[in-house]
């Protein structure tokens, strides 16, 4: 039953003392999906995360990950799962290689720490200390150490906050190839762009609840949204939201014989939507 | 595509390899910060070439202050390495994520212990060469002949290695921050020093504070380290007018258990409020 189920939650509770971290979340991850987690600073991302990851108590609910209650973890359980977790700045004192060669002996079946050297990209930094490396760097290699064990399931917490544009469509290549390779991958993130890149389905957490489950396209009714049409009218600016764009912009062409002057047509981005999401879930607090 | 099911190995074999292979990874790490050789391990060296020769008197038992100060820097060295340098290093690791990253993986909770213990050892034999190789080249000590006296060396070494250790694990979920933990440990070694016999001979504190002292482990050690360094004459200005090898062993097991017992109970693995 769980065979295609890389994670499964229901009603998922987490309180500290009167806060209400976690109100009865639900979730569901298929085995090889990427899926991405949305959600403000403070929503419930990491507390969800860290429950799954078998590093937090709950206070409700049904959690399983890979078939196993993370409540009680087992070494075999540890050695499938793969976590980039938020901090860094350790091992100052060793090597990239020294670090990630280290890592392999915990797993029973690792990657070669080379290659998992070269995918992450720090091939050149390998026997440079991990103090000397960028943040960026820092980062991949904290990637690198939560895939030497080659997981079945990878969770990235916020894995390219700090990156520059370059290192994060890298970044990106590195997590297509991961999830080519079957491995599944839950990703929290603060850039929707980066959801848009890299997920199958987003959910959006807002105040300890899931919002919304989609995929990237239709999050928030997006594909059948309306579309704003805007041109300079000899009255200034004009705005008309329609579902039916394509007509609007002929018979604005007919008016004008042509050249519609400033025409502009968009579609509402994942930020757009995802604001509208998050206010609104402000208005019911 | 699924991975390849391997199970995780398990047994006490297992732990021992990883503890070994952290352990030199420690050791690596830990000489590579030229801070930490300094402030653990050359601190001592200062300590014994400055006190060595400003306290140049001789006390009852015919020697001079000096000879006795040797073995009292030397379990101070010992005592440094094992609970100073692991209370501080455990609680600034998990402060860090260190601890929590190991968490989240299938490494075997021993080997972490392990690897610290193969640390704490190979810092304390080296301290300890460094430390005697000084003094008797300045000839502030003898080196023992008889193999007798190497044995207590030995044991000494190891049940203070042994509850200075555990007390150190034990003692780093004390400090409430990674930074504030070298602020919250030192004082305590520092007092245990001046209440052990190393800075003055044990007998010159007064009798109540002789036996706060005699609580805690340091005196003890540098009171087995005397039994080796010092001539048997000397053991008649002991407190007990002995060197007591039977109570030095049984306060420092009683110490190693207890710390034990505390570390179990106490020891985190990630700071915050879900620990």
């Amino acid at each position: 039953m769980t065979e295609d189920v890389a994670i499964r939650v229901r009603g998922l509770q987490k309180t500290y003392g009167d806060h209400v971290a976690i109100q009865g979340l639900d979730l569901e991850v298929a085995r090889g999906e990427c899926f991405a987690l949305l959600g403000p600073n403070g929503a419930g991302k990491t507390t969800t995360v860290e429950i799954l990851e078998g590093y937090r108590p709950r206070t409700g609910g049904e959690v399983s990950v890979l078939g196993v209650d993370p409540k009680r973890p087992t070494r075999d359980w540890r050695a499938k799962v793969g976590i980039v977790l938020q901090s860094t700045g350790e091992f100052e004192a060793l090597t990239v290689r020294e670090v990630v060669n280290h890592f392999a002996l915990y797993y029973p079946a690792p990657r070669d720490p080379a290659e998992v050297i070269e995918a992450v990209g720090l091939t050149e930094k390998a026997t440079a200390r991990a103090g000397t490396l960028s943040g960026g760097q820092r980062r991949r290699l904290d990637v690198a150490l939560g895939v030497v064990g080659r997981p079945e399931l990878l969770f990235l917490d916020e894995p390219t906050t700090g990156f520059d544009p370059e290192a994060r469509q890298e970044f990106w290549e590195l997590i297509h190839r991961l999830s080519a390779e079957g491995t599944t991958i839950l990703l929290t993130t603060h850039y929707l762009y980066e959801a848009e890149a890299l997920a199958n389905r987003v959910g959006v957490i807002h105040g300890g609840r899931m919002v919304e489950v989609a995929t990237p396209a239709t999050l928030g009714g997006r594909a059948t949204a309306a579309t704003v049409v805007s041109w300079d009218g000899p009255d200034g600016r004009q705005t008309v939201s329609t579902d039916t764009p394509t007509s609007q912009v002929s018979k604005l062409a007919a008016e004008f014989g042509g050249e519609v002057p400033g025409l502009t047509v968009t579609r509402p981005t994942l930020e757009d939507i995802y604001l509208t999401m998050i206010n609104a879930g402000k208005g019911e607090q | 595509m699924a991975t390849s099911t391997a199970t995780v190995r398990r047994g006490p074999g297992h732990a021992a390899r990883i503890g070994w292979e952290r352990g030199k990874l420690e050791v690596k790490e830990f000489f590579r910060q030229r801070e930490s050789v300094v402030f653990t391990l050359a601190f001592p060296v200062i300590l014994l070439l400055i006190f060595g020769s400003v306290l140049n008197y001789d006390i009852p038992g015919n020697i001079n202050f000096s000879q006795y100060f040797v073995p009292g820097i030397l379990a101070t060295g010992l005592f440094g390495v094992c609970f100073q340098t692991l209370a501080i290093q455990i609680a600034i690791e998990r402060d860090k994520g260190i601890l929590k990253r190991l968490e989240g993986t299938p490494m075997p909770p021993a080997s972490y212990f392990l690897g610290k213990i193969v640390m704490v050892l190979t810092m304390v034999v080296l301290e300890s060469i460094v430390l005697l190789a000084i003094s008797s080249a300045l000839g502030k000590v003898t080196l023992p002949s008889d193999w007798h006296r190497w044995v207590t060396f030995v044991w000494v070494t190891v049940a203070g290695v042994a509850a200075g250790s555990l007390l150190g694990i034990a003692f780093s979920s004390v400090p409430r921050s990674g930074k504030s933990a070298p602020a919250t440990i030192t004082p305590i070694a520092l007092v245990l020093q001046f209440l052990s016999g190393v800075y003055f001979v044990f007998t010159d504190l007064p009798s109540w504070l002789q036996h706060v002292g005699a609580l805690f482990p340091l005196k003890w050690i540098a009171q087995g380290y005397r039994s080796v360094f010092l001539p048997d004459s000397f053991a008649a200005q002991e407190p007990a007018h002995a060197w007591e090898h039977g109570r030095l062993a049984l306060i420092l097991v009683l110490w190693a258990v207890g710390g034990l017992v505390v570390a179990i109970r106490t020891f985190r693995w990630r700071a915050g409020k879900d620990a």
